[in-house]
């Protein structure tokens, strides 16, 4: 089984975040990147793959050079081989088809992506990936096992689960729950050593539209101070939430 | 000077008349109004709503897309002119692709140029196969009505509810995903007309099978509640959540948790809201034992109103809150939910 993992390059969970040059552009002074969360649980998952079903793990971003230490991170953990497209991600659609290229000419029968990157949010590349190389597809995917062909596959639903039953070639988002958090592994220092030896492969992207562009951003609005109530005068809060905020 | 410019502004108003006459006939703003169990989702008013918004920006009228669902009528009140009626066996259990390709069938069928959805995990899932088949752009997290029609710009959430982007959208068609509960539901009231619509689909639309649903039934989720009841670590164990939720119950509330409690395996990964989980967009939200990383409060930024309870004064989310009661939530809780059982015996 050859199996691709999508990687995003994102600003750390912790990260404030700022924008400059009249707040066109995240400011990324002083911002730790790392690998897009949901994607870490889905790379995680494809190392559970490759150690106890034998699967190739390769690893995919779309990003300028100094993408390269996030991508280096994931070779430490156990990918075999990277590929960087050398390009700004900055449409959900044209990063979908800067990764069809790789996936049509790399013939990999999974691909493994976070539902969503944490920065941008859009939730669309998985899919739009899936249904441009008609490959089958299953979102917000808290657990996938594989068995041969065919795919068993949870996937988070409003208020619930819904277990999905698919065959490969197939695209998942993934999240959470393909493995916990306690599974999520830090590289030590042979997998660095290793990783500096492993193929980092720089590919130019393919021509392709962006149907859309971030052309502002704001921070919310500063909030008013919070209003406290006494422990011992719940009765207040009552009132408070009834009459001044009218939420019940 | 002067003259010129009111030729070319007359030239312009012609120009801009002509064109929309043009286009004028089979337009429409189209909304996917979502059901469950032939019943329309709260979202399906929200979405509605925000399509007539459009339609109006637009001068174009909104037809809606519903799929096995009950009582058309409804939408009308929220400003749709026209249901496309889908009624299709095949469709009774909810499949991504199938029903992506039914309503991309029925943008095509209607010329829509504009198409407006909602953000539940199903939506968000058909989403970018409708934005691939459609050849469009997609903008979702979209918390208010679009800037300006030319150029298209709406304005969304992004970095996980740290900030807003203003986002412009070039495609011939273009693909709105609305955030629950920021547009909201608004009467205009018009009279729909419904139309049957058999899509065409084949057995490769149903190459992912759903096998098993297990979903809590008569119960808020996070996404469609109204308020949510959300607890941390402060609350020390799984066994005490009996008053997280209880709590819950007397408001009608969804109950979540915090990452760390997900983390420990207190309460399922389905409950976890915050960067990494789901995002909250309640009208009120109670946060018990948390004390409010950076991560949560991202993740709930988008509720209304937000009430903390904790012991310590320096939390961080009682910078976050609206209103906050600092104090030990073994007692607070209970005494909250016995003036809350008051509360609505008075206002019953």
């Amino acid at each position: 089984m050859k199996i691709l993992v999508c990687i995003s390059n994102v600003p750390d969970t912790t990260s404030k975040i700022n924008f400059t040059e009249g707040d066109t552009k995240f400011d990324t002074n002083g911002v730790q990147f790392v690998i897009n969360p949901n994607d870490e649980f889905g790379l995680t998952r494809a190392m559970w793959f490759k150690e106890k079903q034998a699967a190739t793990v390769h690893v995919v971003t779309v990003g300028g050079a100094q993408t390269e230490p996030t991508i280096r991170k994931a070779l430490a953990i156990g990918a075999d081989e990277a590929i960087r497209i050398n390009a700004e991600p900055t449409d959900g659609f044209f990063v979908a088809r800067q990764l069809a290229e790789v996936v049509k000419n790399g013939g990999y029968d999974l691909v493994i992506a976070g539902r969503e990157s944490i920065d941008y949010n859009g939730g669309m590349v998985p899919g739009i990936l899936a249904t441009l190389l008609d490959m089958n597809f299953v979102n917000t995917c808290i657990s996938l096992e594989i068995d041969g062909t065919n795919a068993i596959a949870m996937r988070e639903i409003d208020g619930g689960k819904e277990k999905i039953s698919t065959t490969l070639p197939l695209v998942i988002g993934g999240q959470k729950g393909l493995v916990e958090e306690s599974d999520l592994r830090i590289p030590n220092m042979r997998g660095i050593m290793m990783a500096r030896k492993k193929a980092l492969n720089v590919v130019e992207p393919v021509e392709a539209p962006k149907p859309t562009e971030d052309q502002k951003f704001e921070k919310p609005a500063a909030k008013g101070p919070v209003k406290l109530v006494d422990a011992e005068n719940i009765d207040e809060l009552v009132n408070l939430l009834h009459n001044e905020a009218k939420v019940i | 000077m002067l003259r010129i410019l009111t030729n070319w502004s007359i030239y312009y108003i012609t120009k801009l008349k002509s064109f929309k006459n043009q286009n004028q006939k089979n337009m429409s703003v189209l909304v996917y109004t979502e059901s469950d169990k032939g019943k329309f989702k709260k979202n399906a008013f929200e979405v509605a709503s925000y399509a007539y918004k459009v339609a109006q920006e637009l001068g174009e009228t909104v037809t809606a897309i519903s799929i096995n669902s009950d009582n058309e009528d409804s939408l009308g009140t929220y400003g749709v002119s026209k249901v496309v009626k889908v009624t299709n066996e095949q469709l009774g259990t909810f499949n991504a692709k199938a029903y992506a390709n039914a309503i991309a069938q029925v943008a095509e069928a209607e010329s829509a140029k504009v198409i407006i959805i909602s953000s539940s995990a199903d939506t968000k899932f058909l989403a970018p196969i409708l934005t691939a088949k459609l050849n469009a752009g997609y903008v979702p997290n979209v918390v208010a009505a679009p800037e300006s029609t030319s150029p298209f710009v709406v304005k969304r959430t992004a970095f996980s509810n740290k900030g807003f982007a203003h986002t412009a959208i070039s495609s011939e068609i273009k693909i709105i995903g609305v955030s629950n509960n920021a547009y909201g539901a608004h009467e205009n009231t018009v009279s729909a007309s419904v139309e049957d619509f058999s899509p065409s689909l084949s057995d490769s639309d149903f190459a992912t099978k759903s096998v098993e649903v297990d979903k809590v039934v008569g119960k808020a989720t996070i996404a469609d509640a109204d308020v949510v009841v959300s607890g941390g670590r402060g609350l020390k164990g799984p066994e005490n959540w009996g008053m997280i939720e209880e709590l819950a119950d007397v408001l009608g509330a969804a109950t979540a948790c915090s990452k760390p409690v997900s983390d420990l395996g207190w309460r399922s990964h389905g409950e976890h809201v915050g960067q990494t989980g789901k995002p909250v967009a309640s009208n009120l939200y109670i946060a018990i034992g948390i004390s409010g990383a950076i991560q949560h409060l991202a993740g709930v930024s988008a509720s209304k109103t937000k009430v903390v309870i904790n012991n310590d004064p320096e939390a961080p989310f009682f910078k976050a809150a609206d209103y906050g009661i600092v104090g030990d939530a073994f007692e607070v809780v209970p005494k909250l939910i016995e003036k809350l059982k008051e509360f609505k015996a008075q206002n019953a």
